[in-house]
């Protein structure tokens, strides 16, 4: 039961966060301060994401197997390498790291 | 990748006035969307094995994936419930990652001008990768195409790999193992890079990470990602402020000159 809680509030908030966003009347968004905070707040989020993703364990930071997924993912991008590949490059580095150590 | 532009595909873009729609943006949309859909979404069976290994029954598993459609969020709510989190510090932790999609949404709002009527139906589809898809477009006829293609071919993939995974999470034994792990941080990098084109956005991601390894220690979370979002304000604040005194200096007025980190060039383009 507990858990169905927790998936009904999730899936309420996170809906009305989506649709909130959407319903902002345009003339808000108007003002160039405005405008360039909006398109800068995703690049601060997907970094922040990308980091914690990779080094957090629950609250401990930590260096594993996934910093050297995350690499060859990079060095994937720079390559200009197909989305598909970027993802399959990280998780196959991840394993065969973790199968290695 | 998606969003990365090649030379050929800038110059192709820059000719879309009297493009066909077969041709020019309007099919560099589809593919990328489709790209970025089926790549994606294929990493909703990392999200299924994670579900069904932290306890959740196929019926809650899939619920999230119908129900919440924002990864990041599902991740974090099926993690703290694995820690033994109570439903509503776990559900506000998912919730604080999903905020994020509200400033999506003020972009998106603005990129796509849907009719109020279709707005909460495309709220559903504002996620990262719908939002990336869509701001690499150079024209609103694009944008849409690139926002609805990649949130129908994320949406029913996501959930069918969602599917797949929960029943396949016994088969698989320790998932760790097989580096799944490390599908979604790479999944944010991808839809991060092609964002990095000024020194502005470089320096908000860069600080960003510094706030959210600095905070993760110490405060709840969700907490940590939602506050390195200050990153932004704080970047445009310290760049408005260097803008101002080059301006005096040249005594020019910062209104008039463009700024180096306005939004990306796609978006300021006259066809819009």
């Amino acid at each position: 039961m507990n858990v169905w809680i927790a998936i009904g509030l999730t899936a309420a908030g996170c809906y009305l966060a989506k649709l909130a966003g959407l319903l902002v009347p345009a003339g808000a968004l108007e003002r160039p301060l405005v405008q360039r905070l909006a398109a800068l707040l995703p690049v601060a989020l997907l970094a922040a994401l990308t980091a914690q993703q990779t080094f957090a364990d629950g609250q401990r930071l930590m260096v594993d197997a996934r910093a050297a997924g995350l690499a060859a993912a990079a060095v994937a991008l720079v390559l200009r390498a197909p989305f598909l590949v970027v993802v399959g490059a990280a998780v196959a580095v991840t394993a065969g790291v973790r199968a290695l150590v | 990748m998606a969003e990365q532009r090649t030379p050929l595909q800038d110059l192709q873009d820059t000719g879309a006035p009297g493009t066909p729609p077969d041709g020019g943006p309007d099919a560099a949309a589809v593919r990328d969307a489709l790209g970025v859909g089926t790549a994606v979404g294929l990493s909703g069976f990392a999200f299924g094995v994670t579900s069904a290994g932290a306890g959740l029954t196929l019926l809650q598993t899939c619920a999230l994936s119908l129900l919440v459609f924002t990864g990041a969020s599902q991740f974090a709510l099926v993690g703290a419930l694995a820690a033994g989190g109570n439903p509503f510090t776990a559900a506000a932790g998912a919730f604080f990652l999903g905020v994020r999609n509200a400033f999506y949404g003020l972009r998106l709002s603005q990129l796509l001008a849907l009719p109020r009527p279709l707005r909460p139906l495309a709220a559903h589809w504002v996620i990262d990768e719908t939002t990336a898809v869509t701001l690499s477009r150079p024209t609103r006829r694009s944008a849409r195409i690139g926002f609805t293609v990649t949130g129908l071919t994320l949406y029913v993939l996501w959930n069918l790999t969602t599917l797949a995974g929960a029943l396949g999470a016994k088969a698989l034994g320790d998932t760790g193992a097989w580096g799944l792990d490390a599908a979604s941080p790479a999944v944010f990098l991808a839809l991060l890079a092609p964002m990095l084109r000024s020194t502005t956005e470089r320096v908000a991601a860069g600080l960003a990470v510094l706030l959210v390894l600095g905070l993760l220690p110490v405060l709840p979370a969700g907490a940590p990602v939602l506050l390195s979002a200050l990153a932004a304000p704080a970047v445009l604040f310290l760049g408005g402020r260097g803008t101002r005194r080059d301006a005096d200096r040249t005594g020019g007025t910062t209104d008039t000159k463009p700024a180096p980190h306005t939004t990306p060039a796609p978006h300021t383009r006259e066809d819009r």
